[in-house]
């Protein structure tokens, strides 16, 4: 794993002692809130609905034992004793108080952490393939291209007041897991014909109001061009990028309006100049970076444990089925933990649980964990002979939960339960699918589903991309939830449709079990999954089934 | 036409906290909706309002939210948005809710 260097450490605490201060200029009067908001927020404090929130930078989703454990200590030194893990592999505190957030940073700052750039017009936190480094089908480890990112980004003089937030994801496996066609810059990882590293370069994605499929503005990009070609396209959006309304102002628009030929064509320039005086970190730093993401040292020894306690115990055979994914060396696994007990809140996960996840990371995963966008915790390098260890442990915890990728897996945003901005709660809305698919005993049988719900149309929750996507809004002062189909966020990425009015709380959940239903009835095979039904039928059978007597103005809001 | 004014009660969150907060008749604050301050009319409420944002030491983002008034005059929220900071959050036993 990366560790910081002495510039990192010195960085990191000279910020947290400059924000001490600030705190106290605010607590003393000496600073109004005006002055003070756009500080705190650099330093990812929000104040939300019913407390601050702190959002805490978790670096492409990597992070080690003593980090998770840390985590566990502030949730229980400062905070209510849990902690929500984000779509953005981020971390959030839902109630500290202001005066104990230095202690908190300066406690992150021990683990090497910190809450920068977690806010505000900048690049944020890079996301990256929460399998990186563990996947069978990957062609190389985006980690290393993340952090190069992180450090050149991290306090750039010219990208610290870009026209809106900008998010980068990087993903090195065939299969896309981070969604990387819906992000300001997607970076995939690929060789060319002679078998040289690079990256196709997606540019453009985006959710929120105006969602966007990325487009690729260049096939492959060599590995060494990187931050120049980047530092090309950030520049030529600075340039170009709408100032005048902050709806307008994402990148996705500036390639919308202008075109991805003129952008590529204006990016292409910028970059040929920028190449032979970039002043950025040289090439050679990311050699140095890879180096720090050598893979652990596998054991190969292969043992018949794991096959022999699955002949026995179906509970296990289910979430070996489920929960585990298959790892480059095939005497490991990948183990994801479900943060989306029946009933739960995803992504949350009480200290408690952080240590056991801290304890089995350090014990049985080469001291490594991931945060998935998916809000779930990966153990990405369990040996499979341990996979029946770990099971035990995490049942004990709270935290077998068997049902990745399935129903009850749902990415859900804070929504009204915590958040300033949002429109309805989605909180709800997510445990009562989860406990009404569990009375029903379906999940199984319904097969590989994503339900993704936002509390608003900024898009946290990644409704556009759910193969069901729930926007909760206010419609004349009551929550109302639409329903999209077909969205995907994979290689194959599509912006879900929106099937018609939507409906209210206590109708939302019925409505979601009649599209499943739909779906079953209509499949033509338990093998063709929801999205390919989907893509077979279109929305018509759904909107049939959802809007049963034509007259569709009654169901309204 | 100007909107009709309705009843409003002056809310923010403490400074210290980040909890909601209600302003009072004596311009206090307290975190009870049933104890606040009702404006009952427009130029009251923008007095109010100014004077709650004075406080910038004690609270922060001070706004009007309407609400009906029961038959006791005590202030009940009218927006379901406004009902939510008056509990916490539904997902937990946080928040007001808790203190009570």
């Amino acid at each position: 794993m990366y560790r910081y260097n002495d510039f990192d450490h010195d960085f990191v605490r000279t910020r947290v002692d400059q924000f001490r201060s600030q705190v106290e200029r605010r607590l003393d009067g000496s600073l109004t809130e005006d002055e003070f908001k756009p500080l705190r927020l650099m330093n990812g404090l929000y104040l939300q609905l019913h407390a601050y929130m702190l959002r805490i930078a978790v670096p492409y989703g990597t992070l080690n034992g003593r980090q998770m454990r840390q985590f566990a200590y502030i949730a229980d030194t400062w905070d209510k004793g849990y902690g929500h893990f984000t779509t953005r592999q981020n971390i959030q505190f839902n109630w500290p108080k202001l005066k104990d957030v230095p202690e908190i940073l300066d406690a992150l700052a021990d683990v090497e952490m910190h809450a920068i750039q977690t806010s505000g017009n900048c690049i944020r936190n890079v996301t990256a393939d929460h399998f990186a480094g563990a996947a069978a089908d990957e062609v190389e480890d985006p980690r290393p291209t993340a952090e190069l990112l992180r450090q050149w980004s991290t306090d750039h003089p010219e990208f610290q007041f870009l026209p809106r937030k900008f998010k980068i994801a990087v993903s090195g496996a065939s299969e896309d897991r981070a969604v990387t066609r819906a992000h300001d810059i997607g970076l995939v990882l690929k060789r060319d014909d002679q078998g040289n590293p690079g990256y196709e370069v997606i540019v453009g994605g985006g959710l929120g109001r105006t969602p966007m499929v990325g487009k690729t503005i260049r096939e492959f990009l060599p590995k060494a061009d990187l931050l120049p070609y980047l530092e090309a396209i950030l520049q030529v959006y600075n340039l170009n990028g709408r100032r005048d309304n902050k709806y307008k102002a994402r990148i996705k628009i500036t390639v919308h309006e202008n075109g991805i030929d003129k952008i590529r064509a204006q990016v292409e320039e910028v970059f040929a100049r920028n190449r032979d005086v970039f002043t950025g970190p040289p090439a050679d730093l990311l050699a140095d970076i890879e180096a720090a993401f050598e893979p652990p040292e596998f054991d190969n020894t292969r043992s018949a444990t794991l096959e022999e306690a699955l002949n026995s115990d179906a509970i296990l055979r289910s979430f070996v089925d489920t929960n585990v994914a298959e790892h480059k060396n095939p005497a490991y696994g990948i183990v994801t933990v479900s943060l989306k007990p029946v009933g739960g809140t995803p992504g949350d996960a009480t200290s408690d649980q952080m240590r056991v996840l801290a304890d089995l990371a350090e014990r049985y995963s080469h001291d490594e964990l991931r945060v998935s966008h998916e809000q779930n915790i990966i153990l990405p390098h369990v040996r499979r002979a341990d996979i029946p260890a770990v099971h035990a442990a995490l049942r004990e915890a709270g935290l077998a939960t068997a049902n990745i990728g399935l129903v009850s897996d749902i990415i859900a945003c804070p929504g009204m339960d915590y958040c300033a901005l949002a429109t309805a709660r989605s909180i709800p809305v997510a445990q009562e699918i989860s406990q009404r698919f569990d009375e029903l005993k379906l999940e199984q049988d319904i097969g590989p589903l994503k339900i993704k719900i936002s509390g608003c149309i900024n898009a946290c929750g990644h409704h556009h991309v759910g193969h069901i996507g729930i926007l909760g809004l206010d419609r004349a002062g009551v929550e109302n939830y639409q329903i999209t189909l077909g969205g995907d966020g994979t290689e194959t990425t599509a912006i879900g449709e929106r099937v018609g009015p939507g409906f209210s709380a206590e109708a939302i959940v019925p409505a979601i079990e009649t599209v499943v239903n739909t779906y079953l009835a209509e499949r033509e095979s338990p093998e063709e999954t929801f999205l390919q039904a989907y893509r077979r039928l279109g929305a018509a059978p759904f909107k049939a089934a959802l809007y049963p007597d034509q007259g569709v103005k009654s169901h309204a809001a | 036409m100007a909107r009709a004014f309705k009843p409003a009660v002056i809310t923010a969150n403490d400074l210290l906290e980040g909890d909601v907060v209600y302003l009072t008749a004596d311009c206090g604050w307290t975190g009870d909706i049933e104890e606040a301050f009702v404006a009952a009319e427009e130029e009251v409420a923008r007095r109010m309002l100014a004077t709650a944002e004075s406080q910038h030491s004690r609270v922060v983002g001070a706004y009007l939210a309407e609400v009906s008034v029961g038959s006791d005059g005590r202030p009940s929220p009218v927006h379901f948005r406004e009902a939510f900071r008056t509990r916490g959050p539904s997902n937990y036993f946080h928040g007001k809710q808790a203190e009570v």
